[in-house]
């Protein structure tokens, strides 16, 4: 999914987690809900450990802390599920990605997007389309289709999951 | 999904078409004297030919006009319906689907060729078919019949005759009780009654005659055919029709602008059995419309998208609706409560009709098969006969789709392997037409779909012999049927000597496999001494929904399929406690080895002080799953798992709960393999 436009400029959903600021490109999003009750589902990486019912459809529940290694605290007043449509493996899959804040849907110039760096990220590079700079801030923009395919990289390695037990 | 290009249209009724015109042709071999079956062949051309040309596919209805001319000939008598002729029309057909499928890349020399076949079967000298019966139609008659006073006298019981008649077709039987004389005149052996009957039927006049053949000198009988039109005729002019009120008398009736039998009947004009016989014919004629225009709109076709779509739309008022039944048995107010349960009930009866709706018989996919059998038995030189029992079973569209492949290749099989040459046969003293017999039906929350051959059977020392050639068994272990068969479905496994164009690879049946297990399905595989093979496919009854049991584990909810559930105990405190070392439940007699599903899903919270042992069964195995608590039986929508979730064994899918949550649906075959593997461990190691 390119998203970039004609003009260059990108439009975005910016969000909240862990006090960092990232932007997701705003053509992926579907909606954004008041955080539902989530169903945990034994066995799977934690990153992907619920489920969640969005309009009748049972969809997968992300939480990206677990991915970039932050501290998971409880819900806030602010907390919200924005349900996003990615490509997984050549199947659109629509996922709900735990926000702890959702801001706005904006639009970064083409003049102010950067490659991100090779260093000074705590986050893994590959997870990064780009770094996009708002107003005095710099915002992540994550590649949301690198963050999932790469989900699956790393749990066929036999890596990350704990309980598969009955697989 | 709108299909508006009207090409398209055209493609999926010629698809419609052809099937229909393979299923007649291929009857036609059976019964070639069966004038309707080349009628509805001869119309199915007509069809393509006219439509083909409407919509631009010049060279479909070129061709087509081709057949046509000569299944024309066929219809007149001139030529019989021989096997040859069968054959060729079969490639004609097969050349028509890839004219529709693709106009300019098919290969006009393929279709002349077909065209040459066609006209020298015509040249052959062949015998003329017997002319045979004219297609029987539906038509509609008026039977007015008076009896003699003394028919019962004589003998005839007149309710008899009735009989008859219901039993022709559809009929509509008013008595007229006019003649009755005053109680005290009334002679109890004479017959007073006469009757007026409107019945539709395809038997001709002469079948009507012929139920009155023994009174038939002493009676008044008028039988005269009626047309059923739309709109169907007006009381008056059914009664001036049957000459019980004049046209002068209508025509006054009417002037009145009020119901006319009412005022016929106080006027004296006619009298009220009259009436009712008029009024049941009309009836009769409003009925047989319906049912005319029934069978002609009959079905529609609708994408399979929009099916899932009102699938999700049902499945969301499912929810918001059990939603409602909990605020309202908070007891607000008695009439929201009241609407609320009229809702709850339209809601599952619309669940049950959407779920009805995605469900097919499996006949259309059966039919496809004959088409495989006539010509992989031509190929073979076998003389194969296909029946097929229970076509009539419904199965969830997508399972049924798959299912096609799986099926070719046992076919397949049955036919290369299992029937002998007919040489062989009739050494062996078995009849030379070799029989496959293609059967479905329910068990339980399964559909059985049985491929069985009364070929040679399976060979128990040869598979035997290759599987330890293999390493896939150990040598001298004698094992049972059921488990030494499973080896033919090892990838590459085949003991056929020699490989034909057919099989003899080994790969069919390791695709056969691959396509049931995906459909959460299981192949019984069965050689009786009495020579034959049968294979079974245990399939689910939909994919779509289950009855399920609601379990809760921890804070969790889990969804068991009924199905699969044998019965729920309570987990003792003596069982519990012994336990520790091995877990076995001892269930009448029975050793059952269960596990703590608390255990498997890292629960944190604290167990139930009574634990429940849920005894699940897959095939013979039964093993034992302590849950916290037996919720309840549980109409199960099942969702697929994302593949971010797919590759988790325990778990076959998930569903949504009434109050909104999601539950994941336990896959007991998997659970309890992994439960049989485990006390195999602890039996190893104790």
């Amino acid at each position: 999914m390119s998203t970039q436009n004609h003009e260059g400029s990108i439009e975005v959903l910016t969000l909240d987690l862990d006090g960092h600021t990232f932007a997701l490109p705003a053509a992926c999003v579907h909606e954004i809900l008041d955080l539902v009750a989530v169903t945990e589902v034994p066995g799977a990486n934690p990153f992907v450990g619920g489920l969640i019912n969005v309009r009748g459809r049972v969809v997968p529940f992300a939480d990206l802390r677990h991915k970039f290694g932050m501290p998971v605290k409880p819900q806030t007043i602010d907390t919200r599920i924005v349900v996003i449509e990615v490509d997984i493996d050549g199947d659109a899959t629509m996922v709900g990605l735990l926000a702890d804040k959702v801001h706005e849907v904006t639009e970064i110039a083409a003049t102010a997007v950067e490659e991100a760096p090779r260093i000074g990220l705590t986050w893994r590079r590959e997870y990064i389309d780009c770094i996009g700079k708002l107003g005095d801030d710099f915002v992540v923009v994550l590649d949301i289709t690198a963050i999932f395919s790469s989900t699956r990289r790393v749990r066929d390695g036999g890596g990350e999951t704990g309980g598969r037990a009955a697989a | 999904m709108n299909i508006s290009d009207p090409k398209d249209v055209f493609r999926q009724e010629a698809q419609d078409l052809l099937a229909q015109l393979e299923a007649v042709l291929l009857d036609l071999e059976h019964r070639p004297d069966d004038i309707e079956l080349i009628d509805s062949a001869f119309r199915a051309l007509h069809t393509i030919k006219g439509s083909g040309s409407m919509f631009g596919f010049e060279a479909v209805a070129a061709f087509t006009h081709h057949v046509e001319t000569a299944f024309d000939r066929v219809r007149k008598g001139s030529v019989a319906p021989s096997r040859d002729l069968i054959a060729v029309a079969l490639q004609a057909q097969d050349h028509m689907r890839s004219l529709i499928d693709n106009q300019e890349a098919a290969d006009t020399r393929t279709g002349d060729a077909i065209l040459t076949a066609l006209q020298r079967v015509f040249d052959a000298p062949e015998a003329v078919s017997p002319a045979a019966a004219p297609t029987p139609q539906e038509a509609t008659w008026r039977i007015r019949m008076r009896l003699p006073a003394d028919v019962m006298a004589n003998g005839t019981n007149p309710l008899l005759l009735l009989d008859e008649l219901r039993g022709l077709g559809t009929a509509t039987i008013t008595a007229l009780t006019d003649d009755i004389p005053p109680l005290a005149e009334i002679n109890p052996t004479e017959c007073y009654l006469g009757w007026d009957v409107v019945l539709s039927t395809s038997q001709p006049k002469s079948a009507i005659e012929d139920v009155f053949i023994f009174v038939r000198d002493e009676m008044s009988l008028e039988i005269e055919r009626l047309d059923v039109c739309d709109p169907v005729p007006r009381i008056g002019e059914i009664l001036t029709d049957l000459q019980y009120a004049s046209k002068d008398a209508v025509d006054a009736g009417l002037a009145q602008q009020k119901p006319l039998g009412e005022i016929l009947v106080k006027a004296g004009e006619v009298s009220p059995d009259k009436l009712a016989s008029a009024l049941a014919e009309q009836q009769h004629l409003q009925r047989e419309n319906v049912a005319q225009k029934a069978s002609t709109h009959a079905t529609i076709r609708v994408p399979a998208e929009r099916l899932d779509e009102l699938m999700d739309r049902v499945g969301e008022l499912v929810i918001a609706q059990s939603r409602l039944r909990q605020i309202t048995k908070s007891g607000v107010d008695p009439q929201a409560t009241s609407v609320a349960e009229e809702i709850e009930r339209l809601v599952l009866e619309l669940r049950d009709t959407t779920m009805g709706i995605r469900m097919v018989p499996i006949g259309s996919l059966f039919g496809r098969f004959r088409r495989v059998v006539h010509d992989l038995s031509r190929d073979l030189g076998k003389h194969v006969a296909l029946t097929m029992e229970g076509e009539e079973t419904e199965l969830d569209k997508t399972v049924i789709e798959q299912l096609n492949d799986p099926l070719v290749h046992l076919i397949r099989n049955a036919i290369d392997h299992g029937i002998e040459d007919p040489d062989v046969r009739a050494a062996a003293g078995k009849p030379s037409e070799g029989r496959i017999l293609l059967a479905a039906r329910h068990a339980g929350t399964e559909v059985l779909i049985t491929v069985r051959d009364d070929g040679r059977g399976l060979n128990r020392e040869r598979i035997r012999a290759r599987a330890v050639e293999r390493g896939l068994l150990p040598a001298g272990t004698e094992i049972p049927d059921n488990e030494l068969f499973q080896v033919l479905f090892q990838p590459g496994f085949s003991t056929a000597e020699k490989v034909t164009s057919l099989s003899g690879r080994g790969v069919g049946m390791d695709v056969v496999k691959r396509t049931v297990e995906a459909l959460r399905s299981k192949i019984d595989i069965a050689s009786p001494p009495s020579g034959g093979t049968s294979v079974t496919l245990r399939l689910p009854l939909t994919l779509a929904i289950i009855d399920g049991l609601l379990v809760r584990i921890g804070n969790g909810r889990y969804v068991l399929p009924l199905g699969t559930v044998e019965e729920c105990v309570e987990l003792t405190a003596a069982a519990d406690a012994q336990s520790r070392g091995r877990s076995f439940l001892n269930i009448r007699g029975e050793l059952v080895p269960f596990m703590r599903l608390r255990e498997l899903f890292a629960c944190k919270t604290p167990p139930d002080e009574f634990q429940k042992v849920v005894i699940v069964s897959s095939g013979d195995l039964k093993v034992g799953l302590v849950v916290d608590q037996v919720i309840g039986d549980h109409q199960t929508v099942i969702k697929s798992l994302s593949k971010l979730h797919s590759d988790i064994a325990m778990f076959s899918g998930a569903t949504i709960l009434g109050d909104g949550t999601v539950a994941m649906i336990l896959d007991v075959p998997h659970l309890v393999e992994y439960g049989q593997v485990r006390e195999e461990r602890l039996k190893a190691v104790g």
